[in-house]
């Protein structure tokens, strides 16, 4: 998968790399501050309430 | 390229990005949203000093006097139930911080307030400064934790709800656990059933242990002043705190 991802990409190796680091940086936005949140309100049933 | 090694690779993913929501969920995470409501709360704070127009200047008193200047308060304004989400307040603790600003609001929904803005409100509770228990609650920990650090109160200190027009003070008594069910916090005397309300209390609700629904915190204040606008932030936001 990342071997095929790997030989997908243009460039030389460092313009890869580059690239790589690109997704990744956008990949942990996206979790950080849409998924995570998200997923948080099933996995983290904190209760704060009294009723 | 095998099937093994493609799933391999998914599970490796699938393993660093749970790894990733740990590290989101309990530190991260926080960082990120106690930021985000500080901040908010501290606009909101500016944005009240600044739509406040000073009435015409009244004639001060002689400065000849070199008594000491008694603190300026009022009665308090009773603000009206706030629609849920509706930010009406900004809660500051000193204990907490000087930065502490969490935004206050109505309702006390997950979805709706906690994770969102900050501290809610319980619906039907009294209002800063009424006679009667005024109710709140809020996460201590995840989500900005705005609680987090209820149970290092200590007696006397102030917990300030500033407003549109001004900050009421109230001063932290006690600490209470509690179980979930147990309601009778929010009494108008907290825990004290058909019992008339003669003074303003606070209440605030939390989870205890930390990451753990079994029990709730409870923490007391009892109301000591209303500060007006007019008047400027109450010595009751800067006294030390030690």
């Amino acid at each position: 998968m990342y071997g095929a991802l790997w030989r997908v990409l243009p460039g030389p190796w460092w313009v890869r790399v580059l690239i790589l680091i690109v997704l990744i940086a956008a990949a942990v936005y996206g979790l950080v501050f849409y998924a995570f949140p998200w997923v948080s309100q099933f996995v983290n049933p904190q209760e704060v309430t009294v009723q | 390229m095998s099937v093994v090694g493609v799933i391999g690779e998914i599970l490796i993913t699938a393993g660093v990005v749970t790894l990733l929501y740990v590290v989101w969920q309990l530190w991260v995470g926080d960082i990120i949203y106690s930021a985000e409501r500080n901040a908010t709360g501290q606009e909101l704070s500016q944005t009240w000093a600044d739509e406040y127009a000073p009435p015409a200047a009244t004639p001060s008193p002689t400065p000849t006097d070199d008594l000491p200047v008694e603190p300026v308060t009022a009665a308090p304004i009773i603000l009206p139930q706030p629609a849920d989400t509706e930010t009406f307040g900004v809660m500051r603790v000193p204990r907490f911080g000087a930065d502490y600003y969490v935004p206050v609001a109505g309702g006390i929904t997950r979805s709706g307030t906690l994770d969102h803005i900050g501290i809610g409100h319980y619906p039907g509770t009294r209002m800063p400064g009424e006679i009667g228990n005024f109710a709140v609650a809020a996460h201590r920990t995840t989500w900005g934790k705005p609680f987090n650090r209820i149970a290092e109160l200590r007696v006397g200190d102030a917990i300030v709800i500033e407003t549109d027009g001004g900050w009421y003070t109230y001063r932290f008594r006690t600490l209470e656990y509690v179980t979930p069910d147990e309601v009778e916090v929010l009494l108008p005397v907290p825990q004290a059933m058909d019992v008339p309300a003669g003074t303003a209390y606070m209440t605030m609700t939390s989870c205890s242990p930390m990451y753990s629904m079994t029990e709730r915190i409870v923490a007391y204040s009892v109301f000591e002043s209303f500060t007006p606008r007019s008047a400027g932030e109450p010595a009751s936001l800067t006294e030390a705190v030690t």
